[in-house]
């Protein structure tokens, strides 16, 4: 198990790299620098033009200004931002909570529901809720996030007046920071109904992004229980004389979990990149709408300061799925 | 009452092709104790039969009996948690290939525990230790140590050595061995067949031996039951079987193996193949092939007779002159 760690690990750092790199090229390969796109159409004279890239040292030959970032992230410091003059970090740091919340509730929903009905179809393979269960997962596999989101709105929102259209929380509360995390923080303080305001104004957001993993889990969960559940072991535990319930939910899920676990941590990874479409239908501060705005505004150290804790972010996931992995399965935690 | 009876038992599989029949009005009494082999080439039906038996066969399978029980309990229709208070604990089965049979997943240790546990109870260090005496009783070589091990650590004798003692754990009144030692190493193959009938004698148990080996037959069973295109065709005890097969695909089945074949340049062989779901014939499924066969043969399909202390099923039974 050692050994196959170390692999794992060793693996992240040539990664690592090759990510640094290829978010510095990629960006600058994008028409227009930072300055030009701030000023639009107007223009501008190119001394100011000039003067005003080699304040952001973006006069610099591309090679110093590689090892400029380089060394710079290996001192832990990702630069400023070019539009907000904010460390990049900071930034970050006060985006993410938002992006993890969501991503978490998203996944959990996915896993808590995902898993029990594809293990359902699985076992009543052909049959009506077999069938249904597959419409309904290539529905939510297929259909677009940000209909779907609308959808959502009009119904509940709009209609029903069950849920809040936008944002984290009412604005009649004032919830002090604490964790970044909206629902913690409204338990922490002490405003009457904060909790329930941003619990509400999670639900439909969370629906949404977790429909496409839903979807994704529920049918692995499927596949990987119909493959299982021919093996020659399956037999062997029913032979034994062990409960239905038993020789599904331990002799077969545990084999199935494999390939199952690797699909929820690369949904994780998906999400953790900032779900995009729906962070911005629902006007939700997370880390996909901050690096979308970046793009439009070349904000440079933004993106390349971004992409890379998300990619090191899902390397993290991706490293746990791993060990997770190593864990669930005796021929890879012993050698070989 | 015999421990095991089974009447006209049936299984059909449906396909796209239509309904196919696995094993066709299969009659069979097994005494408490004995012995039964049963042989037949691959498809015959035997594997299908005791699975029919044992109640694991996949969907869509159909099983029907005029009658199948064991110690007088109906098996058919049993409802789930009966069946499962008597499989594992009073019949119990080892299969074919030993290597996939076992949980990747778990230790050995855990699936044996989980065996005695399911059935017998009892505390977690008392059953620990009866699971290393199963281990060290089915001859693993340092129990207290590969109890920790996992399938994928053993050898397939290992293995199939485990599913033994699995399946012998709870002391069955009746074991069903399914081609054991089909998967094996020739050497192994020897040693598990010995640990079986050492085991079948010490505990008592019934035996079903399913193989289609016919020296394996010769050495280790009582009876035998032989078995084409899932019918049953001859059921004698061993020796009268080899001395004097009834059935003349017994007796040509007999005649293929190497052993009388000694000195001749060629194998005696069956021509033909088995017949399959569209030229199944009308009369006797082994017309076709059969060097006796008449017009009777070719339109009447023969029923299973007693014939003095066996049963043949074939319209010309072979006299019983000894070979």
């Amino acid at each position: 198990m050692l050994r196959y760690l170390a692999a794992r690990i060793g693996l992240i750092v040539p990664t690592f790299f090759g990510i640094i790199f290829l978010t510095f090229i990629l960006i600058r390969l994008v028409p227009g620098d930072p300055v030009e796109v701030r000023l639009g159409e107007r223009g501008i004279e190119p001394e100011r033009h000039a003067a005003l890239l080699r304040q952001m040292g973006l006069d610099k030959p591309l090679a110093e200004q590689f090892l400029g970032y380089v060394a710079g992230v290996l001192r832990g410091d990702l630069g400023v931002s070019f539009s907000t003059q904010q460390p990049v970090l900071r930034e970050f740091m006060s985006l993410f909570p938002a992006t993890i919340e969501l991503t978490f509730c998203a996944v959990l929903l996915g896993v808590l529901i995902g898993i029990p009905a594809g293990i359902l179809a699985g076992m009543k393979r052909g049959s009506l809720y077999d069938h249904l269960m597959m419409t309904a997962s290539l529905t939510g596999y297929s259909m677009p996030i940000f209909w779907w989101g609308l959808l959502l709105i009009l119904t509940f929102s709009v209609n029903l007046h069950w849920t809040p259209v936008s944002g984290r929380i009412d604005l009649s509360y004032f919830v002090d920071s604490v964790t970044g995390f909206m629902t913690i923080d409204a338990l922490l303080s002490d405003e009457r109904g904060a909790f329930r305001s941003a619990i509400m104004h999670l639900m439909l957001p969370t629906i949404v992004l977790a429909t496409l993993p839903l979807a994704v889990i529920a049918r692995m969960t499927r596949s990987a229980m119909l493959e299982v559940l021919g093996e020659n072991y399956i037999r062997t535990a029913r032979a034994k004389g062990l409960s239905a319930l038993r020789v599904v939910n331990l002799h077969a899920l545990r084999n199935a979990l494999i390939p199952i676990v690797t699909v929820i941590g690369l949904q994780i990874g998906v999400l953790l990149g900032g779900a995009i479409i729906t962070e911005t239908i629902f006007s939700w501060p997370g880390i996909g709408k901050w690096l979308v705005e970046a793009i439009a505004r070349r904000d440079y150290p933004v993106l390349q300061g971004g992409v890379l804790i998300i990619a090191s972010l899902v390397m993290l996931v991706n490293l746990i799925v791993d060990v997770a992995y190593g864990l669930l399965n005796p021929r890879i935690r012993h050698g070989r | 009452m015999p421990l095991l009876e089974i009447r006209n038992l049936t299984v059909e599989f449906p396909t796209d092709d239509g309904t196919f029949r696995a094993v066709d009005g299969l009659d069979l009494d097994l005494d408490r104790g004995e012995v039964l082999g049963i042989v037949g080439e691959s498809g015959s039906g035997k594997s299908v039969t005791m699975l029919a038996l044992m109640g694991l066969l996949p969907w869509p399978a159909r099983v029907r009996a005029d009658r199948m029980s064991f110690d007088g309990i109906d098996l058919r229709n049993l409802r789930a948690s009966r069946r499962q208070r008597i499989m594992g604990k009073d019949i119990a089965m080892v299969f074919q290939e030993p290597m996939t049979s076992l949980n990747p997943c778990f230790s050995v240790g855990f699936q044996l525990v989980e065996a005695l546990k399911t059935h017998e109870g009892g505390a977690r260090i008392a059953l620990r230790r009866r699971a290393v005496e199963l281990l060290e009783k089915v001859g693993v070589p340092d129990p207290e140590r590969r109890i920790h091990a996992f399938p994928h650590q053993l050898s397939g004798g290992m293995c199939q050595r485990v599913m033994i003692a699995m399946a012998i754990a709870c002391r069955p009144r009746l074991l069903i061995a399914d081609e054991p030692t089909t998967a094996l190493d020739v050497t192994i193959q020897a040693e598990i067949l010995g640990l079986l009938a050492e085991l079948q004698r010490e505990q008592g148990m019934a035996m079903v031996l399913i193989t289609h080996d016919m020296g394996v037959v010769a050495e280790a069973v009582d009876r035998v039951m032989v078995m084409y295109a899932s019918q049953p065709f001859e059921l004698q005890t061993t020796r009268a079987l080899f001395e004097c097969p009834r059935h003349p695909y017994t007796a040509a089945l007999l005649e293929a193996l190497p052993e009388r074949n000694r000195g001749k340049r060629r194998l005696s062989v069956i021509p033909g193949t088995v017949p399959g779901l569209a030229d199944r014939p009308s009369g006797c499924i082994f017309s076709p092939r059969c060097q006796f066969v008449d017009a009777r043969c070719r339109d009447v399909p023969p029923s299973l007779v007693g014939l003095n202390a066996g049963q043949v099923r074939c319209h010309h039974p072979l006299s019983e002159q000894p070979r």
